[in-house]
């Protein structure tokens, strides 16, 4: 039987200070890269796209400044300050000058930018005028997608401006042959090569630009090796000098060979990581089953007596800082849509092998260790959960939940895995599957899955049902009849789905406009060295070299459309409590309510523009002035109150998320309009489109472009976030809102679905507080839910729950002997939890 | 069991996820009607059968509502799949449920013939048979023993404890499971004497090997304000840690598992 120690290890002074040094680090915007890459590009104009990226990746390799800081044993950098960030601009970077000034001030993300690295990339971006990704998929783009995209129904904007990232190579191929064995592998395809192949010339070159990655791997790792050496010529401190040589010992030995101890393995799979993100601006770079792939060295050296369990913790905890080291730059829309530096590593503990045995081991608690040491957002880490998960793993994960750093994420092997089947992978694939940034579940090492293809908003194509497909006078999508034709709630239910399915069409020109652009101008050998099978077919990742392809775009709002679904089959349909018109007018008038100032400057811009297209001259105070009167939303009194009666009617009605199934009923069939007519469509790498249900943090900002909607949700408040209630609106408790998701169809959305869910530390309290934490998420699971992640709330949030009770309605907390929802308990009583929680009890 | 389903009572809230009321995830249905007048009840609202209305954080709530066995029912099967977890169920609070027994009766039986779990909480004052009646369709009863002078206990609850001693060594005879309560209450039972003295007779008890001591709490105090009521224990502060584990070191001395807390 496996051993497995799962005795606390305690976090080294080291690891303190490596995080200190971290955090205290500023966000901070550097040129290198850009620079040796154009020059490069430059100098490769007569070459195949392949050589040219290989070459350009090699002179980064040889040019990067070395950067080894103190008290690191796993060393590797792209930048040189702690949290710097490189930049792309093969794949876009107007927006990026654009923002030069206000990049340091923004809301979400804000980096630095010297005047001088600013002066440097204005010169670099020249040479990249009409040669970005980005400007060829635009061109690429049917009108009626470019249009759909301007009126924000959907956003492609991920893939758009940026790398696609989102894969896990096949780390345990370079931690046992190295890039050396890698690059035999490849030059042996190559050698096979026939001159007289009617894919010669791409087939040779690509798997020559593979060899010239793995070079340029090698060197990369050969230099930190050197400047270790170096540095401990000079260093006085004895023990350091040992590790600086120990450091050079290694670089010169990973990743070019295959790693033999443990501490090898860590720093071979550091550099890996740290290239893929040096290649391409892609992010989602997941490190998976790092668990799996890491046990045979961990378990060896341990055997031997080699390391002890402790050091082998510290070099997890090492690993664990760099993940959070590395930084990207996006637009600032983009950066609210993705809020909190996150570059979304995702990495995976236990699970089953692929013969389908419980696959934990003592580096599935280590991990979970290190996270409780480094309390980072890096990695994200999940947790998969099974059948066979031991209790014990389950009370661990449970214990760094209730720190709150919102980790480990759950996920449920159960309904994953026959989902991956039904998508086409093998049974031990799908059993052997990792997740991907946020959510997506996947094969690593041999898909290349485009997880993030999309944000779908399904509640912009409800409002065109309302207005025959128009938005802001442009026909956007489809004519689906007058409100007057839609005179049943069968006509306007099958009207929802025609605008879906139009919709859906043009989000599919997006993603595939998109994806020839990668194809065309940023293959990328150096990941494509690491997927199978693109040595053997001789392809690279980009053009469907991977052995499974997919193209996942995610639709997000489900719980807004479902409640207005229903509200609207009630009020208009059954009950006549108001027309279908004036349905229309209220939501067109945001039920008479005040307008955002975000969503009145929208609507402000549009009625100048009217204004002045008529050849009138509008003054800034009378634009002030039309501002003020649509943020305060005037008109007449009893309009207002016809408005406010329908509004109050509506929130008066069932919501999602309550155990209710009549509700509940119409989120299975909203979520089907957006996964079912999904699946038909391939993408140009030979692959499947399949749905995702999740919103990363982009409910946020797209709710702020979506008018209000037929649940009551006013003119742009947040959307629902992934497969959860929309927010406030869960009122039974924590087991009536699984139970409410659970009756979706997670099956048929194999791109991953999320679930949020809200806890206050105290209902995690104690035994019996750990224990019913962990039989929700079992009880969940055990109805084929997908993913649950756990807001474990601050003091902060409670404080604004008293204030908006209104959003916090399913927060759950420990009062007593006994937990209840937190806005239905007495103010008195609520201080009293929240000054608990500031004396830090759990 | 088609004739238990039309069984009304009255009750002011059902609590599903509880898991601090016997084993595992749990859903509370709280009966309204009580027999005693604890001076530190945390649910007053729970005392009077008559339905009434509260006054909390401004608003006015009717607090009691009349259900049927088979309403109950439906809430409480949607947690099964957290019941089979964790080894839940449903658990009867209040008020107290002896005081509408053949609802408790009709309740319990419905829920064990559909597979559900089952506990109580109860004061036990009541006549013995009506307990004996409910007693095969009981999990877990967790009752309270509050004092084992008698004088006292009427002086803090309203009434003597003769009938709760005897029914406990009756109920301790034939119920599956019974589990001991203490509310531990400063001025009422909180000395290291009285706490032995229910120790002792509760190790005493046929086949009961475990007690709870509930730290006294004032969380009701805002409920007797909205009621129009004055709150009965003043600013009588909540026992300290250090002190309840003494406490416990003293129960545990007559060889009862004890914990403190649910």
């Amino acid at each position: 039987m496996k051993k497995i120690y799962t005795a606390e290890i305690k976090k080294t002074d080291r690891i303190t200070k490596l995080v200190d040094e971290l955090i205290s680090g500023t966000p901070t915007i550097e040129s290198d890269r850009a620079e040796i890459l154009t020059e490069s590009y430059k100098n490769t104009e007569g070459l195949s796209i392949y050589l040219r990226r290989s070459r350009a990746f090699k002179a980064i390799c040889e040019k990067l400044p070395v950067v080894i800081r103190d008290n690191e044993l796993v060393v590797g950098s792209n930048c040189i300050e702690v949290r710097g960030c490189p930049t792309f601009p093969e794949y876009s970077n107007k927006w990026l000058e654009a923002e030069f000034d206000t990049i340091a001030t923004r809301n979400a993300d804000a980096f630095n930018i010297s005047d001088e690295t600013a002066a440097k990339l204005v010169e670099v971006h020249k040479y990249w005028q009409g040669k970005t990704t980005s400007e060829l998929a635009t061109s690429y783009m049917a009108p009626e997608a470019l249009t759909a995209i301007d009126h924000n129904i959907f956003t492609v904007g991920n893939y758009y401006y940026n790398g696609v990232g989102h894969v896990s190579v096949d780390y345990a191929k370079v931690l046992k042959i190295g890039f050396n064995g890698i690059y035999d592998y490849a030059k042996s395809q190559r050698d096979k090569c026939n001159i007289y192949d009617s894919d010669y010339a791409n087939r040779y070159n690509f798997l020559t630009s593979v060899m010239e990655s793995c070079e340029a791997a090698v060197i990369f790792a050969k230099r930190y090796s050197a400047a270790a050496r170096d540095m401990a010529q000079k260093c006085t401190d004895i023990a350091r000098r040992d590790e600086l040589l120990t450091i050079a010992e290694i670089c010169d030995k990973v990743p070019a060979k295959g790693a033999e101890s443990f501490y090898e393995a860590c720093q071979s799979f550091w550099f890996v990581q740290l290239l893929i993100q040096t290649e391409a601006s892609g992010h989602s770079i997941s490190p998976g089953r790092f668990d799996q792939y890491m046990y045979p060295y961990y378990i060896k050296d341990i055997e031997s007596g080699k390391i002890t369990r402790e050091q082998a913790q510290e070099l997890i905890d090492c690993l664990w800082v760099k993940l959070n080291s590395l930084n990207k730059v996006r637009d600032a829309l983009s950066a609210e849509g993705f809020a909190g530096y996150s570059m979304f590593q995702n990495l995976c503990v236990g699970g089953q092998d692929v013969d389908g045995v419980d696959a934990t081991n003592d580096l599935s608690y280590m991990c979970i260790t290190a996270s409780m040491h480094v309390k980072l957002p890096q990695p994200s880490l999940s947790m998969r959960v099974w059948n066979g998960t031991p209790h014990e793993l389950m009370v661990k994960a449970a214990q760094l939940t209730k720190t709150g750093i919102g980790l480990p994420a759950y996920y449920n092997d159960e309904i994953i895995i026959p989902a991956l089947i039904s998508d086409g992978l093998s049974l031990q694939d799908a059993r052997d599957y990792c997740i991907i940034g946020c959510v997506e579940p996947q094969k690593g090492g041999k898909s290349d899955g485009w997880h993030d293809a999309a944000f779908f908003n399904m509640c912009r194509v409800l409002e065109l049902v309302f207005t025959n497909g128009k938005d802001m006078g442009v026909q956007v999508g489809l004519k689906t009849g007058t409100l007057a034709e839609l005179d049943t709630y069968e006509k306007f239910f099958e009207a929802y789905k025609k605008q879906m399915d139009y919709a859906i069409k043009l989000m599919v020109n997006a993603d595939n406009a998109v994806d020839y652009a990668h194809m065309q101008r940023c293959p990328l050998p150096f990941v494509s060295s690491m997927l199978d099978d693109c040595i053997a077919r001789g392809k690279s990742a980009q053009e469907g070299g991977a052995v499974y392809n997919f193209t996942g775009p995610q639709g997000f709002g489900i719980a807004n459309v479902a409640d207005g679904l229903y509200a609207v089959n009630e009020l208009v349909y059954k009950t006549k409590f108001v027309t279908l018109e004036q349905y229309a007018d209220a939501i067109k008038n945001n039920f008479g309510m005040p307008y955002t100032d975000k969503y009145a400057k929208t609507l402000t811009v549009e009625v100048v523009k009217e204004i002045a297209s008529k050849g009138y001259e509008v003054t800034p105070a009378q634009i002030t002035d039309i501002f003020n009167q649509i943020k305060n939303n005037v008109i007449a009194e009893d309009k207002k109150k016809e408005y406010k009666a329908l509004y109050d009617k509506i929130n008066s009605l069932p919501k999602f998320g309550n155990d209710i199934d009549e509700v509940d009923n119409y989120g299975r069939e909203a979520a089907y309009t957006y996964t079912r007519p999904i699946k038909q469509y391939e993408n140009p790498r030979g692959g499947k489109f399949h749905a995702g249900l999740y919103p990363v943090s982009a409910n946020v900002p797209l709710g702020e472009q979506t008018g209000a909607t037929p649940d009551a949700r006013l003119a742009g408040t947040p959307v629902a976030d992934g497969v959860s209630p929309a927010a406030g609106r869960d009122v039974n408790g924590p087991t009536a809102s699984a139970n409410s998701v659970a009756k979706l169809d997670h099956g048929i959305a194999a791109n991953g679905t999320l679930f949020n869910m809200k806890f206050h530390p105290s209902a995690l309290k104690g035994d019996s507080g750990i224990e019913g934490f962990i039989s929700l998420i079992r009880g969940f699971f055990d109805q084929k839910g997908m993913h649950m992640q756990f807001n474990v709330v601050s003091r902060e949030t409670l404080r604004d729950a008293q204030l908006h009770p209104e959003n916090y309605k399913g927060l759950v907390v420990r009062v007593a002997g006994y937990s209840a929802l937190f806005t239905t308990l007495s103010k008195s009583l609520q201080d009293d939890i929240i000054n608990r929680t500031e004396q830090g009890g759990f | 069991m088609s004739d238990y389903l039309n069984v009304s009572g009255r009750i002011f809230n059902i609590q599903r996820f509880s898991v601090h009321d016997g084993p595992g995830v749990r859903t509370i249905v709280f009966f309204k009607g009580c027999a005693l007048r604890c001076k530190w009840c945390c649910n007053p609202e729970s005392q009077s059968f008559e339905i009434q209305t509260m006054v909390q954080n401004g608003k006015e709530k009717t607090v009691g509502y009349d259900v049927t066995v088979e309403e109950v029912l439906q809430t409480v099967v949607r947690d099964a799949p957290y019941y089979n977890r964790s080894g839940g169920g449903l658990t009867l609070s209040g008020g107290e449920m002896l005081c509408q027994s053949d609802f408790a009766y009709a309740l319990l039986r419905t829920a064990k013939e559909n597979a559900v779990n089952t506990a109580v909480e109860t004061t036990g004052f009541a006549p013995y048979e009506k307990i004996e009646k409910l007693l095969p369709y009981i999990d877990t009863v967790l009752m309270d023993i509050k004092h084992i002078d008698s004088a006292k206990h009427e002086a803090f609850t309203t009434r003597t404890n003769e009938l709760i001693l005897e029914n406990a060594a009756k109920i301790a005879e034939n119920a599956h499971k019974l589990i001991i309560r203490v509310p531990v209450i400063p001025t009422f039972n909180d000395t290291e004497p009285e706490i032995a003295a229910i120790a002792k007779f509760s190790a005493g008890l046929k086949n009961v090997n475990e007690i709870n001591l509930l730290p006294y709490h004032n969380y009701g105090k805002d409920k007797y304000t909205g009621l129009g009521r004055e709150y009965p224990m003043g600013d009588t502060p909540m026992p300290r840690d250090e002190h309840m584990q003494k406490l416990k070191a003293v129960a545990e001395g007559y060889g009862l598992k004890c914990k403190i807390g649910g």
